[in-house]
């Protein structure tokens, strides 16, 4: 039969009312046939993978030789309770740590601080000094464990402790692995949470890229993120498009700062969400590592084939749980986690069912884990390398998103850059009013999500959820006051002069703030002489 | 009057409500009773094109109007939505260092757009807080249409905004806007492209410096990062000097007056002929008509013309 | 002229998550009302000086960073302490529902959970405003 007796066919039917087109406004065909391959040269868009431009993955052997690092997020309370939560994840299969900190820690700010009243160990776990960080990875062997941080304007402040904690446990700072998320561009583009303005934030970055670079060669500095670009309600294409565009800014301010790319580019790394629409989310890893090979190896001429790699942490989609029938969130999970495996993620966290209400209880978390783990040793996912590569669609969707990003890349371009875009309010504008049109479609209709707008049920929703008692607030500023009371005042003050110093005349601040977390400055201290120099930032008006 | 003494007290919730029953038009007579405490206050005007950072100037320029204990009032007007009636108002994100200051009231308006509606509203409002005993009233509007140029009108000083990128915006706006200008700034002064503006704007200030006691002054700042502000500030304060040591503050504040009493009388009219005079429907079907070239658009003027004459 | 509604949306707290605030905001503009955004990160004294001063009928509080048992019972204290407590105070956020009922118990009107549709929140204020 042709393709035209098909169309033909197709043609009288009646198709099902819905607007066939996915969440990043791309058009879906019914059907891809190798027609919509056309172009598509298997050894210079594809290639084997482990090879140039990396579309089927970014080792040779992917998960037929290691299974990607399950690492679910989390913290919350004390150091105390989430230390306990860490070991109880790592007994059960866990392979590597992922730190959730509570706002005002995310914010540079102390458990004692106004603005922190009410929000210590909510959101994650409360770290003001050293000593909390001590106690957070007691009995972990940090030589033994990857330890991803999220964290954003104080990253080079937890970054420093860890390290501290690490001499004290006598492991080398050259052999910690691990990862601070360090991107503040995104912040200031979706998740909004800053404190100085964008470049004495870049100078931060760039500080930390050189000290890693020379001195913890194993960190990754930065995890340049789309995931909360895209909770913030974007397209997957925007996802895609920002993230890569943060990414090469990144890359432009190191170079700036006199650092061969080569010698940092290696150590950047990805952080993408994993969203509804399975197969462009598949599409998008795919495109992610193809355009990052290309603008690597041709925009900046890097020679180290490492320097040219997508490798990248992926967390299912936050915003796309839903609180009404909370169960169901645990099969989106399943099919989101799947799409991030067949897209060929380095890392997975998976939500738990219960996130709309609450940070997870630990037989929600626990499930959450067993999904990947079911995804991983049940499904059969993992057993060949990249399983879609080939699929007429999926190529066809990896084709338009690459094309759409080079657009979004021209877009910016023309605004001045990354930077200048942000100051405009471009990428602010952009997803502000994906997320108002993604809301209108769902109340028309023209989307759906179970048991929001469609299958929906009169329902008392009764599930088990974690409780941080209102005394965890209380013990941290107890906590916080007897390390102030312990430590050597004048040496702190001392160390804070000189990080003053280091912050006026441009030298690296890494080792400055080293010499402060030592002394147990907290962090609200050293953020709040950081932000005499550099100055707040203020968000602009944007919807 | 309840209400009125805790507004002369100036309590800010009494104010808040005083404000919001001029804007709906819920009770005219509170004008009246207010308007005997109006005239004390000095009217100043921030427009500009939008993105210009009025509001962050706005926010840098108060607490220096605040110093020897003095109390400013502040209205920032936005676009209501024509799609909706509904508006989204924002300005206050820039103006958060002000919030908490007990000697400073700031009020978003939206300008709804009924006939007359934005400036008219807007300058009772300005009467209000020069009633609620603010010494300066600050009234920030988007500039780019006649209501600004209206807005000017009822302001002592009226500072008019431009930003280097403003580009095409202010070939479009030189002929109306600067002709309202007292001071011209130039916000975010540290871009590229300031000086030149700044050149640009002295050319077609020229004619209007060479005719007048006043120098229009063209000044340079970055509202974010205070820099420029004390300047503009003294820079306000002097032209406050100078229109009353020229006499020009009593005659201009009459001339405005004359005006407000013009537009005044011409809303009346307009509403009047809109509600009691015209029928709509008429008024659609003749528009119709005229659109088909079967009337002229003079007929239909005299056929309500005459229902009055 | 006609009387609008007014409302404050506000950001209590740290928590730097806006979609819902702004996305809430924008559907209350297309239905008509007049919004006062205040943006991020705003200590509740200044949310409560803010609806004062701008006499707004209502005030909608997202939070999503856990710390609801804190911010709303404040904001209701201080809107009492300023004589203010016509303001109908309603929120929406990642709010468990045990203490959305100690929330309601408290004063707050109305709590909206994830995945309230806009045009029931548009339907809710007309009602009770109406």
């Amino acid at each position: 039969m042709s393709k035209d007796n098909w169309k033909e066919k197709f043609s009288k039917l009646k198709e099902r009312d819905i607007n066939f087109s996915n969440l990043s406004k791309i058009k879906i065909n019914p059907l891809y046939t190798p027609d919509d391959n056309k172009d598509l040269d298997y050894d210079k868009d594809l290639n084997y993978p482990g090879e140039y431009p990396y579309t089927r993955g970014v080792q040779s052997t992917m998960y037929r030789g290691r299974l990607w690092t399950m690492r679910q997020f989390s913290g919350f309370g004390t150091p105390k309770d989430t230390n306990n939560r860490y070991k109880y994840l790592l007994k059960h299969g866990q392979t590597g740590l992922s730190v959730a900190f509570d706002f005002p820690t995310l914010y540079g700010k102390d458990s004692d601080d106004p603005f922190a009243q009410g929000e210590v160990g909510k959101c994650g776990v409360a770290i003001d000094t050293l000593r909390d960080m001590e106690i957070l990875f007691d009995g972990i062997p940090l030589e033994k464990i990857s330890t991803s941080m999220t964290i954003n304007p104080p990253a080079a402040m937890l970054l420093a402790m860890y390290i501290v904690v690490g001499e004290k446990q006598g492991v080398p700072k050259e052999v910690l692995t691990g990862t601070i998320q360090n991107d503040m561009l995104k912040e200031y583009q979706a998740q909004k949470t800053w404190i100085y303005p964008p470049e004495p934030s870049m100078r931060i970055i760039t500080d930390i890229l050189e000290y890693c670079t020379e001195n913890v060669p194993k960190w990754n500095t930065i995890s340049i993120s789309g995931y909360h670009i895209r909770e913030a309600g974007s397209t997957a294409l925007q996802e895609l498009a920002f993230t890569l565009a943060n990414g090469y800014t990144y890359v432009d301010y190191g170079i700036k700062a006199g650092l061969p790319v080569d010698t940092f580019a290696p150590r950047l790394s990805f952080f993408f969400n994993s969203h509804l629409d399975f197969f462009v989310e598949i599409a998008k890893y795919r495109a992610a590592r193809r355009i990052w090979a290309k603008l690597m190896k041709d925009k900046y001429h890097a020679q180290n084939p490492k320097s040219y790699l997508v490798r990248f942490h992926t967390q299912t989609a936050g915003c796309s749980l839903t609180a009404q029938q909370p169960e169901n969130n645990i099969i989106r999970t399943a099919f989101q986690g799947l799409a991030a495996v067949l897209g060929g993620t380095q890392s997975l966290h998976t939500n738990s069912m219960d996130e709309t209400y609450a940070l997870p209880t630990e037989k929600a978390v626990k499930i959450a884990l067993r999904t990947q783990q079911l995804i991983a040793y049940e499904t059969g996912a993992a057993n060949t390398i990249d399983p879609l590569g080939g699929s007429y669609y999926v190529e066809a969707l990896t084709d338009k998103l690459e094309k759409l990003t080079f657009e979004y890349f021209d877009k910016i371009e023309t605004l001045g850059g990354v930077v200048p875009a942000i100051e405009k309010g471009f990428f602010q504008r952009e997803i502000s009013r994906s997320a108002y049109e993604y809301q209108k479609a769902l109340e028309k209709k023209e989307k759906y999500h179970v048991g929001v707008n469609i299958f929906e049920e009169k329902e008392n929703v009764e599930i088990d959820l974690l409780k941080i008692p209102e005394e965890v607030e209380l013990d941290q500023k107890k906590s916080l006051k007897k390390v102030k009371e312990e430590r050597n005042n004048s040496k702190v003050k001392k160390t804070l002069i000189k990080l003053r110093e280091a912050a006026e005349n441009g030298e690296n601040l890494m080792p400055r703030i080293l010499d402060c977390v030592r002394e147990y400055a907290t962090l609200g201290e050293m953020c709040g002489t950081l932000k005499e120099v550099f100055g707040i930032y203020k968000e602009p008006i944007i919807f | 009057m309840e209400l009125l003494q805790r507004f002369l007290k100036g309590e800010k919730p009494a104010i808040a409500r005083v404000i919001t029953k001029i804007e709906n038009g819920t009770d005219p007579k509170l004008l009246e009773d207010i308007f005997p405490h109006t005239g004390n206050a000095y009217y100043i005007g921030i427009t500009g094109p939008p993105g210009a950072g009025k509001s962050s100037l706005v926010n840098a320029m108060v607490p220096k109007l605040l110093e020897n204990n003095k109390k400013v009032g502040i209205i920032a007007v936005d676009p209501t939505s024509p799609f909706s009636g509904g508006a989204l108002l924002g300005d206050r994100i820039r103006m958060n260092d002000l919030a908490l200051n007990e000697n400073v009231f700031i009020r978003s308006m939206a300008t709804r757009g009924s006939l007359g509606g934005l400036a008219s509203k807007t300058k009772d409002v300005a009467l209000v807080l020069d009633a609620a005993g603010f010494d300066y009233v600050l009234i920030e509007t988007v500039g780019v249409g006649q209501v600004e140029l209206d807005i000017a009108q009822v302001c002592d000083t009226t500072v008019v905004t431009l930003v280097p990128e403003s580009g095409d915006a202010i070939q479009a706006m030189k002929a109306g806007i600067l002709e309202v200008a007292d001071i011209l700034v130039v916000n975010k002064g540290d871009r590229t492209g300031a000086d030149r503006l700044i050149m640009e704007m002295k050319f077609a200030f020229e004619l209007r410096v060479h005719n007048s006691d006043w120098h229009y002054p063209i000044l340079k700042t970055t509202a974010i990062e205070n820099i420029g502000i004390d300047e503009l500030v003294s820079t306000i304060k002097s032209h406050k000097e100078y229109l009353e040591k020229s006499g020009k503050l009593e005659t201009e504040r009459k001339n405005k007056l004359v005006i407000r009493v013009n537009e005044l009388i011409e809303e009346k009219i307009k509403t009047h002929l809109h509600e009691y005079v015209i029928d709509q429907k008429q008024l659609k079907k003749m528009i119709d008509k005229a659109y088909e070239r079967k009337i002229t658009p003079h007929y239909i003027i005299d056929e309500i013309a005459k229902k009055i004459f | 002229m006609e009387k609008k509604i007014r409302i404050l949306i506000g950001k209590p707290g740290l928590d730097g998550h806006d979609r819902g605030a702004k996305v809430i905001a924008a559907a209350l503009r297309d239905a008509g009302f007049e919004v006062i955004y205040t943006g991020l990160h705003q200590l509740s004294e200044s949310i409560v000086e803010a609806a004062i001063q701008e006499d707004v009928d209502i005030v909608g509080l997202s939070i999503l960073s856990g710390a609801h048992m804190t911010i709303f019972p404040k904001i209701l204290k201080l809107l009492k302490q300023k004589n203010a407590e016509h303001i109908i105070v309603i929120g929406g956020g990642i709010i468990p529902e045990e203490d959305i009922k100690k929330l309601i118990q408290m004063g707050v009107k109305r709590i909206f959970t994830p995945g309230a549709p806009t045009n029931e929140i548009v339907d809710y204020i007309n009602s009770i405003i109406h």
